[in-house]
C-alpha cells in the first residue's frame, strides 16, 4: 500500500527516485514548450493556451488517479501530504506570484527547465527568486503573523464547498473541458487562424477514451472496502468460509506461556478493550486493515494472528475480510471471548471428569482460571494500534 | 531545425501520470521553489553562519529540517529537472544560449523584468507555501483547498496584471 516511502523505499533511495522523477518532470515540461517565456505568457495575452491545456489536463488526471488509488485501497490518504490551507497567505502569495509571472515570464519550475536549455532570461529569473526568498527571510518577523494566520489545516476542497468528492471531480472536469473549448476559440481569433476549436481526430478520441476509463473506474466499481463489508453480511457465505479456529484451551495455554508467536487482535469496541484486555493483545478495528501502518503487524512472518471478538460470528466476519484482503496466518478464537470468559476465566468444576482427557482439561482450566485473571489484572493495555500518523512533509 | 512541441493534452496526460506516480511512491507532490529555498538557505549558512542562527526564518527552518538543506527531496528533484530538460532540449535540438524577450523591449528591460518577476515569484511562493508546481498542480492532484486557492490566485492575478505589462511581451 502506498505511499512506498519510507517503509518499502528507504529515505536514501528516495533521493535517487527524486532525481528520476525530476528528470521526467523536466523532460515533459520541456517537450510541452514550457522552456520559453513567450509560450508561457501567451496564456495571459490569449495567443497560446498551451499552459492551460497541459496544466489542467495534468491536474485532472492526477486528481482521478489519486481518487482511484484511494478507492481501490492502494493508497493511504492519511499519509499523503495535503497542502495546508492558510487562506490569507494562499491568496496574497498567489497574487504576488501572478504578478511575478507576467513580469518575469516564468514560474520556478519552468525557469529551471528553460535555464537548462540555455535561456539566459530564465537564469536571471532564478537569480531573482533567490533574492525574493532572501527578502522573505529577512523581513520574516514583519509578515510572520500573516503567514501563519487563518490556518485551516489540510482541508480538502470538496469538504470546504460542502459537496461530495465525485461531484467536485465532475464539475472540475466540466470546467476544464469548457476551458479547452473556449480558449481554442480565443486563441484562433487572436492568431487570426480559422480552424475548428474541436477536432475529433483519432488521437484526441483515444486520449479522451483513456481519460474516461480512469475516471469511470474511480467511481463505477464498488470500492474494495464497502464491497467486502457488504459480502460478510451474508451469514451463509461467512459460515461456509474455510477458517482456522483455535480452541479455548490452546489459546489459554499460549497466553500463559507468553507465546510471542501469537498476536492477539482484539476487535471489541475500544471502551470494552480498555476495561478488560488480554495480555499482549492490541485493539484493532476493521478500518485498520485499510491503513498502511497497522496492517504491517498482520504481515509479520511466522506469527499466528488470532482475531478476537465477543462472539464467533463477529470473529468470522472479520477474518473473512482479512483473508479476502490477502492476510495469511489468520485464526479465530472458537466461541469468541464470551466462551473464553465462561469456560476458562470463570471455570467452575461442577461435573466429574468422564475420561482422562477431560480430567487434564479440567485441571488445566482450574489453573488457568487463576493465572489468566491475574495476568489480565497486571496487564497494561497496549491500546489502539499505532497509526504513526506521520504525514509526508512536502510542499515548496 | 527545432522539433515541434508535444501535443499539450498528451504532455498534460503524461505529467498527470507522473504526479500520480510521485504521490504513490513518495506521498508528496512535485515542486520547484522549495529547492531554490534550500539553496538560498544553504548559501546564507555558509556566507553568514551567525546570521542564520539569529534570524527567525532560518531558525525555524533548521528546527523543522534535519541535516543539510541541500539534502532535501526537492533539491534532488530539481537537479533531475535540469538533467531531464537538458536531454529533452538536446534531443529536440533546442539547446542554445538565448535571451528571449518581447519584440518591443531591449535586453536590459528583459533582464530587469526577469529579476523582478523572479523576486516576486520567490517571495510569493514563500508566503503561499508553494509555487505553480508545489501548491497549484500538486494541490489540485490531492484536491487541497489551499492549493486550489493559490492556483486561482496565481492565474487570476496574472490575468489581472497582464494588461499593465503588455508592452513587455506584445
Amino acid at each position: 500500500m502506498g505511499p512506498l516511502v519510507p517503509d518499502i523505499i528507504s529515505t536514501d533511495f528516495n533521493f535517487i527516485i527524486a532525481l528520476v522523477i525530476g528528470a521526467l518532470f523536466g523532460a515533459i515540461l520541456e517537450q510541452a514548450g514550457f522552456s520559453t517565456s513567450k509560450k508561457l505568457v501567451g496564456l495571459f495575452y490569449g495567443y497560446d493556451f498551451t499552459v492551460l491545456r497541459v496544466f489542467f489536463t495534468a491536474g485532472i488526471v492526477a486528481m482521478f488517479g489519486t481518487i482511484m488509488l484511494d478507492h481501490w485501497g492502494y493508497l493511504d490518504l492519511n499519509l499523503i501530504y495535503i497542502n495546508p490551507t492558510y487562506i490569507g497567505a494562499a491568496i496574497v502569495g498567489g497574487l504576488i506570484m501572478g504578478l511575478g509571472f507576467v513580469i518575469g515570464g516564468f514560474c520556478p519550475g519552468t525557469s529551471v527547465c528553460a535555464a537548462a536549455i540555455g535561456k539566459i532570461d530564465a537564469m536571471y529569473f532564478i537569480f531573482g527568486s533567490v533574492l525574493g526568498i532572501l527578502f522573505f527571510a529577512e523581513g520574516y518577523p514583519l509578515w510572520e503573523g500573516f503567514y501563519k494566520d487563518y490556518n485551516f489545516g489540510g482541508i480538502r476542497v470538496f469538504d470546504t464547498l460542502g459537496m461530495s468528492q465525485s461531484l467536485f471531480a465532475f464539475l472540475l472536469t466540466s470546467v476544464a473541458l469548457l476551458a479547452f473549448w473556449g480558449t481554442s476559440i480565443i486563441e484562433n481569433k487572436v492568431n487570426k487562424v480559422s480552424k475548428p476549436a474541436i477536432r475529433f481526430t483519432p488521437y484526441y478520441l483515444g486520449l479522451a477514451g483513456v481519460g474516461l476509463f480512469i475516471a469511470v473506474s474511480a467511481f463505477m466499481f464498488p470500492p474494495k472496502k464497502s464491497g467486502l463489508l457488504e459480502s460478510v453480511e451474508n451469514i451463509e457465505y461467512v459460515n461456509g468460509y474455510n477458517l482456522e479456529t483455535m480452541n479455548l484451551d490452546e489459546f489459554a495455554y499460549r497466553i500463559i506461556q507468553k507465546d510471542k508467536k501469537m498476536q492477539i487482535f482484539d476487535f471489541r469496541p475500544y471502551d470494552e478493550y480498555k476495561k478488560m484486555s488480554l495480555p499482549n493483545s492490541i485493539s484493532f478495528s476493521v478500518d485498520n486493515f485499510f491503513e498502511k501502518e497497522p496492517n504491517r503487524l498482520l504481515t509479520l512472518r511466522k506469527r499466528t494472528n488470532v482475531i478476537v471478538a465477543n462472539n464467533e460470528l463477529t470473529e468470522r466476519k472479520i477474518a473473512v475480510i482479512a483473508k479476502e484482503l490477502g492476510y495469511d496466518n489468520i485464526e479465530i478464537l472458537r466461541g469468541g471471548l464470551e466462551s473464553f470468559i465462561s469456560e476458562i476465566i470463570n471455570f467452575k468444576n461442577t461435573t466429574e471428569p468422564k475420561n482422562i482427557n477431560e480430567e487434564t482439561t479440567f485441571k488445566f482450566r482450574e489453573k488457568a482460571s487463576v493465572v489468566i485473571p491475574e495476568m489480565i489484572k497486571n496487564n497494561k493495555p497496549a491500546g489502539k494500534v499505532e497509526k504513526k500518523l506521520k504525514r509526508v512533509v512536502g510542499g515548496c | 531545425m527545432q522539433t515541434k512541441y508535444m501535443n499539450p493534452y498528451l504532455a498534460g496526460f503524461l505529467l498527470g501520470l507522473l504526479l500520480i506516480a510521485t504521490i504513490y511512491i513518495t506521498g508528496r507532490g512535485l515542486g520547484a521553489s522549495g529547492a531554490v529555498k534550500s539553496i538560498t538557505i544553504e548559501a546564507v549558512n555558509s556566507v553568514a553562519p551567525q546570521h542564520s542562527v539569529d534570524a527567525k526564518f532560518f531558525k525555524e527552518y533548521t528546527e523543522t529540517h534535519e541535516g543539510s538543506p541541500l539534502k532535501s527531496w526537492l533539491v534532488f528533484e530539481v537537479i533531475g529537472v535540469l538533467i531531464g530538460a537538458f536531454i529533452s532540449g538536446l534531443v529536440s535540438d533546442r539547446l542554445n544560449f538565448k535571451l528571449e524577450k518581447g519584440p518591443n523591449i531591449g535586453s536590459k528591460v528583459r533582464i530587469f523584468g526577469a529579476i523582478t518577476g523572479g523576486l516576486l515569484f520567490g517571495f510569493g511562493a514563500q508566503l503561499g507555501r508553494g509555487c505553480t508546481s508545489g501548491a497549484a498542480l500538486s494541490g489540485m492532484g490531492v484536491l487541497s483547498t489551499g492549493g486550489l486557492l493559490t492556483m486561482v490566485a496565481i492565474f487570476g492575478g496574472a490575468y489581472l496584471f497582464a494588461y499593465f505589462f503588455r508592452k513587455l511581451w506584445l
